[in-house]
């Protein structure tokens, strides 16, 4: 008789889909390397030995922030020592500073400001479209654009809309946590619920804009959580299609609410990665966050399933807030070097994944 | 899994053309999975072990001056160091607070301390604390037996007289004389490296035996120190362990780009399985972080060195990673694996079961 493992690796090399018990079976399969190999058949089967990153600019417009969630150390209350907003002139002055290292995406995330209005970031996106025509700007999480429609009275379809209009391309997939109300409750009540949350990608989708989605994993969350929220963006990816890539984010609890937690292990970020690549069966690229994961685990991920390093990013304060000693950012060449040294083949993609450079694997 | 490999996990002795084919095809994974087969057939059913030790430094100045290295001072430099008998009593005693078994004891190529210094160092150890004095690296017994007009055969056999135990395997690098040529020049070549180990063993002192990634040597030059290993190790028999690090390529004149994660669960898993004569395989956490250290307990390692309740050597590169007992529990309990903690001959002490 074939053994439980044996079934879970028949039904995903005949393509067919894992349901929940096989998906927690996954995170408890004694065998780490077993599971990392089959999560890596589905990522060749689907992108060959392509490994993909690209070459960014993070802006944090402000750091002041309504929602104040307990796993954030980034967020600050208006008039804290080191909160800050930019002003318009000054995101620009910053994206064009990033300029020389061909950026082909702008990344903008920020806190919930209790007083900027919404045309603040209708004006943001306008200048850094006006400025910057060729690149590509992803920018607000699914929670940002609830607040907006929270802040302006507009319905969700209407804010993504007029900031489609002044030039946003796509979503990224922040905010999302873990998708259970439960949870959130305790961790994040000022924020945007679960289905919220959904509804934004959905529409977002609907309007023909990209979006990423991903897990804040390693806080208060069972292995069965993690997988009911896999589940739950696997369903609204069946109905839109409009999810990219899926990136699982492991928590930093250093200087947060919940620094009494310890941050995952090394082994369980590789299995949550594993995971997601066999149970998301419909989501095309699963990243790789090595802000997060570390340099080092993100480099060894690419054995268990992952297709993408997400970006050189130019600088980050969000993760570094929470206590990160990963680099701010990242050399192309390092990235190249690595990926190269683990023997796939790297390749540049821009925002939506079209092809802006296939290097050479030899170096 | 490749036909090679397999033969290899079930036992076959590997050349080093293997190692070599290995090396350059072998898929990672795959490598990882032939290493814990050699692993669980030679220690079918051991948890993870790990050692409370203190890493003592007695002196950081040091006539090597070797490349690599950020520890070094000049005498008379501003911030160089001799431990007084009383300091180095002191944090033995602190070590023994914290359940410690072992120390180990190591300093620079110091001009002026002699094989008295030291026999009267490990007598008043041994006189006064229950502790394995694991002590001295090939490079400082070369140094001592100098210093002291003998042969590095009688200084061991003084300083064993006087209460050295073991000695760990620090101080091989690259045994390669390209390579050593240099990075350290002024530090005692591979074949003296070796004699010295195989003296050590021959008067019943074991050892464990280092290497160390990064020092911009080849695949060739990893075979050579891979190859004398393994040949003293089936003359001898006294290696107790094969540790690898990565060189740490900061404030210090070598610089250089690290080594990354893949290439050293590669070689580490490589290195499980050309040894087939060395007992334990160490993960190098110290060198590599916590994280990495975890993953090589998938690698072919079943042991992850000491909590160091102080290291001085790694840090002055400006790698800073701490551990607890708590956390080196956790951390083997997260890789799926029984925590333990052992000697310095490694006999386990103390399994922690689940709690």
């Amino acid at each position: 008789m074939a053994t439980r493992w044996e079934g879970i690796c028949e039904k995903v090399r005949a393509g067919q889909r894992l349901d929940r018990e096989e998906g927690l079976y996954c995170f408890e399969h004694p065998d780490l390397l077993e599971l990392g190999a089959l999560a890596r058949e589905v990522k060749r089967a689907r992108t060959g030995r392509e490994v993909y990153f690209n070459v960014n600019r993070h802006l944090n417009l402000t750091n002041v922030c309504v929602s104040r969630c307990k796993f954030c150390a980034f967020g600050k209350d208006p008039g804290d020592a080191g909160a800050y907003v930019m002003s318009v002139e000054e995101a620009v002055r910053l994206a064009r500073e990033a300029l020389p290292l061909n950026i082909t995406e702008l990344h903008v995330v920020s806190g919930l400001h209790p007083e900027l209005p919404f045309e603040y970031y209708l004006e943001v996106v306008g200048a850094l479209r006006r400025e910057f025509p060729g690149i590509h700007i992803q920018a607000f999480t699914a929670v940002e654009i609830q607040y907006f429609s929270d802040i302006s009275g507009l319905p969700v379809r209407e804010v993504l809309l007029r900031l489609k209009d002044a030039g946003l391309g796509s979503l990224p997939g922040g905010g999302a946590e873990i998708l259970k109300d439960e949870l959130r409750v305790t961790t994040c009540p000022r924020k945007a619920t679960s289905a919220q949350w959904l509804e934004v990608h959905r529409t977002a989708h609907q309007l023909g804009l990209r979006t990423n989605c991903t897990m804040l994993y390693g806080h208060i969350e069972s292995r069965a959580d993690r997988i009911d929220h896999m589940l739950a963006l696997r369903e609204l990816q069946d109905e839109t299609g409009g999810f990219q890539a899926f990136i699982p984010l492991p928590f930093h609890p250093e200087n947060t609410a919940m620094s009494h937690l310890r941050r995952t292990s090394a082994v369980e970020d590789l299995r949550t990665l594993a995971v997601s690549r066999l149970v998301l069966d419909n989501i095309d690229h699963i990243k790789a966050f090595w802000i997060m994961l570390g340099i080092p685990v993100a480099q060894v991920s690419l054995e268990f399933g992952v297709d993408d390093l997400d970006g050189t990013v130019v600088e980050e304060r969000i993760t570094h807030a929470a206590g990160a000693t990963t680099e701010v950012g990242i050399a192309k060449e390092e990235l190249l070097r690595l990926i190269r040294e683990a023997g796939w083949v790297p390749v540049e993609r821009d925002t939506v994944y079209r092809v802006v450079q296939r290097f050479d694997p030899e170096g | 899994m490749n036909a090679l490999l397999a033969e290899v996990a079930a036992g076959r002795r590997m050349s080093e053309e293997e190692l070599a084919r290995l090396y350059r095809e072998a898929d990672l994974l795959e490598l990882g999975q032939a290493a814990n087969r050699v692993r669980e057939r030679l220690h079918p059913g051991r948890p993870v072990t790990f050692i409370i030790d203190r890493n003592i430094n007695y002196t950081n100045i040091c006539s090597c001056r070797c490349r690599f290295c950020a520890f070094y001072r000049e005498e008379g430099a501003d911030d160089a160091y001799v431990l007084s008998e009383r300091e180095l009593h002191t944090k033995i005693e602190e070590a023994l607070a914290l359940g410690a078994t072992q120390v180990m004891i190591q300093g620079g190529l110091h001009p002026a301390l002699d094989i008295t210094w030291f026999e009267a160092m490990f007598r008043g150890i041994k006189q006064r604390y229950p502790v394995t004095v694991h002590s001295l690296t090939a490079p400082e017994v070369a140094h001592i037996a100098r210093l002291s007009g003998l042969t590095t055969r009688q200084a061991l056999e003084r300083l064993a007289a006087a209460g050295l135990d073991s000695l760990p395997g620090g101080g091989a690098e690259i045994l390669h004389d390209e390579v050593r040529g240099r990075v350290s020049p002024a530090k005692l070549a591979s074949q003296e490296w070796l004699r010295v180990m195989e003296e050590a063993h021959s008067l019943g002192l074991p050892t464990t035996a280092t290497m160390v990634l990064g020092l911009g040597e080849g695949l060739e030059h990893r075979i050579a120190h891979l190859r004398a290993i393994r040949a003293l190790q089936d003359r001898s028999g006294g290696f107790r362990a094969f540790i690898m690090w990565t060189y740490q390529p900061g404030n210090n004149e070598l610089r250089g780009a690290p080594v990354s994660s893949a290439q050293y669960l590669r070689m580490l898993a490589l290195a499980r399985l050309y040894l087939d004569n060395v007992p334990h395989v160490q993960g190098s956490w110290v060198t590599q972080g916590p994280q990495v250290g975890q993953l090589s307990l998938w690698f072919g390692a079943d042991d992850l060195g000491s909590i160091m309740i102080e290291e001085n050597v790694v840090r002055a590169a400006g790698v800073a990673y701490r551990m607890s007992l708590e956390e080196m529990v956790g951390l083997i309990r997260a890789a799926g694996k029984v925590p333990a903690q052992r000697d310095t001959a490694y006999r386990l002490l103390r399994v922690f079961t689940e709690d």
